[in-house]
């Protein structure tokens, strides 16, 4: 029966050494590569330890691609604008939708949880139209605006909200404090970790975008990372090692936000999912 | 009657504050989200000509009657199914054997969670980059499987596997994010029911097939959903990967990246590639209904 048991063991850990091994193979083949020089490169054997650890491909895109920075600054703005916006305006109509009364309250609401499942794509075309008469394809309002809320957070804080205690409100509200003072003074503050949660998801959507900014951006030098590095392709077709290196520093933050916020993930997945 | 006024001021204030409060989302609802939905059915039925400032002229239904003509809508329609029939119950099953063996209590959980988690978090930008460096005729994939003894394939450039190639990698990238749906739902399911069939002699393996499958049905079936969604709507891989052709021999052409090459590649095709957009989200919203509906129906047993 012991021995049973612990072949069982094995089998399992097996299964999850497996798969940890399948998982990081490609990230670590992509980050050896990106300290690789060219010869190495193209030479077509499996070492995932360079020959020749190099800095140089970083180097060259940062410095010969006078447009990665940009790109990389392009990519900050709009994450940065839009996870704020997406922050404030979320919870303001969480908050309405759950505490406040006025008419029209509840078909808001029908509207807001039928839009989570209406798929992009009807909308990409009218909403390219749409920022075409505004004159703002090419511009960081057209990426951020359309985007500046979102159906799943803002149902997200409803749910928050409700359960929130009413008492802290209205002994705020005792004070004298207004509506919005309440809100962003008491309110807020205590809804940090579902803001958290909310911005770290938010950021990656905006971060990690590849389809509306094909659509609405055209001039390379409005480019955000995704867009910038699929033309960095087409230019240097067969400079894989420098490919890697820009796919590495478009990673990096990502990685690091991950690394602050680890718990927030795994607590906003289980948050839209689940239920 | 005092009393009444200052109530129904009260109740003015308050619906006044629930607008502000509501503005942005109203705003943006209205012009980006429920205006775009009305102009897509309109565009849809319409030609559409952007020179200059765009004019329209009504076609009625040819727009969605040409899809039925259209060798390349029935490829890309093709491939979409496909796509969707193959990796939807895959990268289901993976997450949910990941995520049983993740939760069986085993020594290092947290740091194969953090490992598993890495595709998740990664842009299907660079994903895409990092799989097109290592499918490439002399990669790393060829490598491994000459190494194996197994046949190695021109990944990116033959027709019949490239958009296999797609779903190995999608596969590999979109499981753990369901594994980590399943993990939340798993420590739900109450250790009584565990215990018990212990008690009644079940092994393992039993206990994963008649307590662990059954009471995850509800997550399952949230999975199915967002993996249907999910595939449906494939575009940034098929499009890096071919570099926006869908090819080669339009292999890797999907349904969005018809949609995207019909309304901003070519002229005066726009009005079309509505019509196989409002098609698409039907059939996505169908299928979601469908999915609903026969998770309701399981769950009454």
């Amino acid at each position: 029966m012991k021995k049973k048991l612990s072949v069982g063991k094995a089998l399992l850990y097996g299964i999850l050494v497996l798969y940890a091994v399948i998982t990081l193979v490609p990230f670590i083949w992509a980050v050896s590569s990106s300290f690789k020089t060219l010869e190495e490169i193209v030479s077509g054997t499996i070492n995932f330890i360079p020959k020749n650890f190099t800095f140089d491909n970083y180097k060259q895109i940062f410095l010969e691609q006078e447009l990665f920075p940009r790109w990389l600054l392009n990519s900050l703005i709009i994450g940065v604008a839009g996870t704020s916006l997406n922050l404030l305006f979320n919870s303001m109509a969480g908050y309405a939708l759950a505490r406040l009364s006025f008419p029209g309250r509840k078909t808001l609401f029908i509207i807001i949880l039928a839009v989570l499942m209406i798929p992009a794509q009807v909308t990409m075309i009218p909403n390219y139209l749409i920022l075409r008469e505004l004159g703002w394809l090419n511009s960081y309002q057209g990426m951020i605006v359309p985007a500046m809320i979102n159906a799943t957070f803002i149902f997200m804080m409803r749910q928050f909200f409700i359960n929130f205690p009413k008492e802290l409100e209205e002994a705020a509200e005792m004070d004298g404090l207004s509506r919005f003072g309440t809100f962003f003074k008491i309110v807020l503050p205590l809804a940090k970790p579902a803001l958290a949660a909310q911005a770290i998801f938010v950021f990656m959507g905006f971060w990690n975008d590849f389809m509306r900014p094909l659509i609405i951006l055209s001039d390379p030098s409005m480019f955000t990372l995704p867009l910038g590095l699929n033309t960095f392709k087409g230019q240097y077709i067969s400079y894989w090692n420098y490919i890697m290196a820009a796919s590495m520093v478009f990673t990096l933050p990502v990685l690091l936000l991950y690394g602050f916020f680890n718990r927030y993930f795994i607590k906003g997945i289980s948050f839209t999912g689940g239920k | 009657m005092k009393k009444k006024r200052t109530y129904s001021k009260r109740s003015l204030r308050e619906a006044s504050q629930g607008y502000s409060f509501m503005a942005p989302t109203i705003f943006v609802l209205a012009l980006f989200i429920i205006g775009p939905i009305l102009y897509a059915f309109f565009l849809s039925f319409h030609k559409v000509q952007l020179l200059g400032t765009a004019t329209y002229e009504f076609v009625g239904l040819s727009n969605f009657t040409n899809i039925s003509d259209d060798s390349r809508a029935l490829r890309a329609l093709w491939n979409t199914f496909k796509y969707v029939i193959i990796v939807v119950p895959i990268q289901t099953l993976l997450a949910l054997i990941l995520a049983a063996t993740l939760n069986a209590g085993l020594k290092g959980q947290s740091i194969f969670r953090i490992v598993y988690f890495l595709p998740t978090l990664t842009s299907s930008a660079v994903l895409t980059l990092i799989f097109m460096w290592m499918y490439n005729q002399n990669g790393l994939v060829n490598e491994i499987l000459s190494i194996i003894g197994l046949p190695t394939y021109n990944w990116m450039g033959d027709p019949s596997v490239a958009l296999i190639a797609i779903m190995i990698m999608n596969i590999w990238a979109t499981a753990p994010f369901f594994m980590v749906i399943y993990l939340a739902a798993l420590q739900d399911i109450p250790d009584s029911l565990y215990e018990a069939a212990e008690l009644d002699g079940a092994n393992a393996f039993k206990k994963f097939i008649y307590i662990t499958v059954p009471n995850l049905r509800p997550v399952t079936s949230f999975v199915v959903i967002m993996g249907l969604i999910g595939t449906f709507q494939l575009f940034d891989q098929s499009f890096i990967f071919s570099g926006g052709s869908g090819g080669p021999d339009n292999s890797t052409l999907t349904v969005v990246l018809l949609i995207y090459q019909y309304a901003f590649k070519s002229l005066g095709t726009m009005g079309y590639a509505a019509a196989i957009a409002v098609m698409l989200s039907i059939v996505i919203l169908v299928a979601t209904l469908l999915q609903r509906k026969f998770s309701k129906e399981e769950s009454l047993y």
